[in-house]
């Protein structure tokens, strides 16, 4: 079954197609990639899965569900989470309180259980702050609990974001570029976190330019390129395909 | 880039070296202890403060100390708005006149007890919160500034205007405040019953912000776009933080009205909006600690420098800009007062140091 499938999605900047006619479907539980040159439309495509975009014509269907038309805090309550290409961490909060955040809509609303801290509400919260340190573990930043966001190096930031969106259990996970701007050996681990991810069951879509994490992660590949969807396949045949190469591979020289 | 200089191996030496340090001072023990510590000297302040009338010995000195922990209610109620949420809003005293008249009106008129008026006075503060939120709350900061300001332009026009309220002359002959068999006449006892209302405001507000609404209006002030991200209902949100703010300034003002006797227009125009928004910003946006010390530094300054007359008002005003150049997060930040920072800095450039 399709965990995500997005019908002759199109979006329109004055002139400019973000994305025309885009099809694709991306099976549950697996770990999808989309890549293609700059410009191509890939963080648009993003936006309009999440509610930031209204897409000028087609659909999203998330698990069956139109999805098109919501906004982007009820796309995020359908359980899909994403993080953003030019890093959004809350700068002055915590590394914790930032993970925090993102298990806003798990936390307690209990009016009476915020105001009068009843020991329910406490032990919810304390729950809830203990999770929020085993994810910053688990994307390797158990010590950067106490530390704030805004003073934490670019990379770091990145796995934050994973972590802060992880913490929402959910169901779907889109990745911008989790790898650019991060060192090797923080790839690395970037890799791992992805891996265990999505083998626990989360349906991971990644944008990236590096091909040799999609290669070695992604069990299906598409290809955007000037807003349109030119290639979709295993990474093998769209490593192979002569258009990607034309339009993506050898241009880039990557 | 800088992220390449950071990362990895440096960092993991130095934050251990921290908490070391933090748990080696004698001002953060560790754990329980620590909280222990840390409440038994709240619980001494507020003792201390609670003798200052018997202290200071002196009317005008606890009448000063009444108008810092008003003030302090007020900054409270504002820190949800423009610390937590990140609005701007330059009309706040209209919670604190609706809180002000709706118990004057009442004692004075249908002669309620002054307790009896705090409900309808914060019912009617949310309803004002919300006709004024609802609408406007969709727009950027800026504009909910100059909304927010326009209405409490509007509310005190109001009171100038109808009969009800008293016109110009306002209302007086306010009823003093009955508890059980306590009848509260000096302004000793409205100092200790608002010193009562600050622990309480105080309370209620450090309880908010670790929990999911003041988690979800940090994460909007900080970036709302990426807030919604989270499932966060910003204009939701916002709102939320407009009513709580009107709660608090409600509940002030009435009793505010008791503790005056009489209350009249003037005390609820925009003079008194900017206060509260000087005391929040001066004090640390965001921060408990730097509403409540930026209330006592915007009552006490222009008091103590009350000998330069006229001038006095030039100095508080030099000594703002001063705070704002030397200090734009506030005295006392929300993020503690930065030695702990600043000892972080100096440590990793020892340790950059001793590595080189
Ligand atoms: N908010 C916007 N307003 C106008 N044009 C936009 C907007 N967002 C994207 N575009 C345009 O849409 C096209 C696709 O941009 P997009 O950011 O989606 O590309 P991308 O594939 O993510 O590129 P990159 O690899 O550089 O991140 C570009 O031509 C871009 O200029
Ligand atoms: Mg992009």
């Amino acid at each position: 079954m399709a965990a995500l499938s997005v019908r002759e999605l199109s979006l329109r900047f004055g002139g400019v197609d973000a994305l025309a006619q885009v099809s694709l479907e991306v099976p549950d539980r697996s770990l999808f990639a989309v890549i293609g040159p700059n410009g191509a439309g890939k963080t648009s495509f993003f936006n309009c899965l999440t509610g930031y975009y209204r897409p000028t014509g087609g659909s999203v269907l998330f698990d069956g569900r139109d999805i098109t038309r919501l906004g982007a805090a009820d796309v995020a309550a359908l359980g899909i989470r994403r993080t953003f290409q030019n890093v959004r961490v809350f700068p002055k909060l915590s590394a914790r309180e930032n993970v925090l955040a993102g298990a806003h809509l798990r936390a307690s609303a209990s009016v009476l259980g915020t105001l009068f801290g009843t020991p329910a509400h406490r032990r919810g919260e304390r729950e809830l702050a203990e999770e929020a340190d085993r994810w910053l573990d688990f994307v390797g930043l158990a010590d950067k609990a106490a530390v704030l966001a805004g003073d934490l190096p670019y990379g770091v930031r990145k796995r934050l974001e994973v972590a802060r969106a992880l913490i929402a259990h959910p169901a779907m996970l889109l990745l911008d570029e989790p790898a650019a701007g991060v060192s090797s050996v923080e790839r690395e681990e970037l890799a791992s976190v992805i891996r265990r991810t999505a083998a626990d069951g989360v349906t991971v879509v990644m944008i990236e330019h590096d091909v040799e994490l999609v290669m070695q992660l992604a069990a299906g590949v598409a290809v955007l390129d000037r807003g349109r969807l030119l290639v979709q396949g295993s990474p093998e045949a769209v490593r192979a395909d002569p258009r990607v190469v034309e339009a993506y591979l050898g241009r880039r020289q990557r | 880039m800088s992220s390449l200089l950071e990362g990895g191996g440096e960092e993991e030496i130095v934050v251990p070296a921290i908490k070391e340090a933090r748990s080696r001072s004698a001002l953060a023990l560790g754990g329980a202890a620590a909280r222990l510590a840390r409440a038994g000297a709240l619980v001494g302040l507020v003792v201390i403060a609670g003798f200052f009338p018997d202290l200071a010995h002196s009317n005008y000195l606890t009448s000063i100390g009444l108008q810092i922990e008003i003030l302090m209610c007020l900054a409270l109620g504002l820190n949800f708005v423009v610390g937590y949420a990140g609005m701007l809003d330059l009309g706040f005293a209209a919670f604190f006149a609706i809180g002000s008249y709706t118990t004057g009106m009442l004692s004075v008129h249908a002669h309620w007890p002054i307790l009896a008026t705090l409900p309808p006075a914060v019912v009617i503060a949310l309803i004002g919160a919300i006709f004024v939120g609802v609408p406007t709350l969709r727009l950027r900061s800026d504009y909910l500034a100059v909304v927010t300001l326009g209405f409490g332009e509007i509310i005190q026009t109001v009171v100038n205007n109808l009969n009800q309220t008293g016109g110009p002359e306002g209302i007086y002959g306010i009823p003093p405040l009955r508890i059980g068999s306590w009848t509260l006449t000096s302004t000793a006892s409205y100092f200790e019953i608002f010193l009562f209302l600050v622990v309480v405001f105080v309370a209620v507000s450090a309880r908010i912000r670790h929990a999911r609404l003041g988690r979800a209006w940090l994460a909007i002030r900080e970036d709302e776009d990426t807030a919604q991200a989270m499932g966060i209902k910003v204009r939701r949100y916002k709102l939320y933080a407009y009513m709580a703010g009107s709660v608090f300034g409600s509940i002030t003002g009435s009793l505010y009205a008791p503790a005056f006797i009489a209350i009249a227009p003037p005390s609820f125009g925009f003079t008194e909006s900017l206060l509260v928004v000087m005391a929040v910003s001066i004090g640390g946006i965001g921060s408990i600690w730097g509403a409540l010390l930026g209330a006592g530094v915007v009552i006490a300054f222009p008091e103590v420098f009350r000998q330069f007359a006229q001038a006095r008002l030039l100095v508080f005003g030099i000594a703002l800009v001063l705070v704002m150049v030397l200090r734009p997060q506030g005295i006392w930040p929300e993020n503690g007062l930065g030695f702990g920072r600043l000892q972080q800095r100096w440590r990793s450039r020892r340790v950059e140091g001793a590595r080189r």
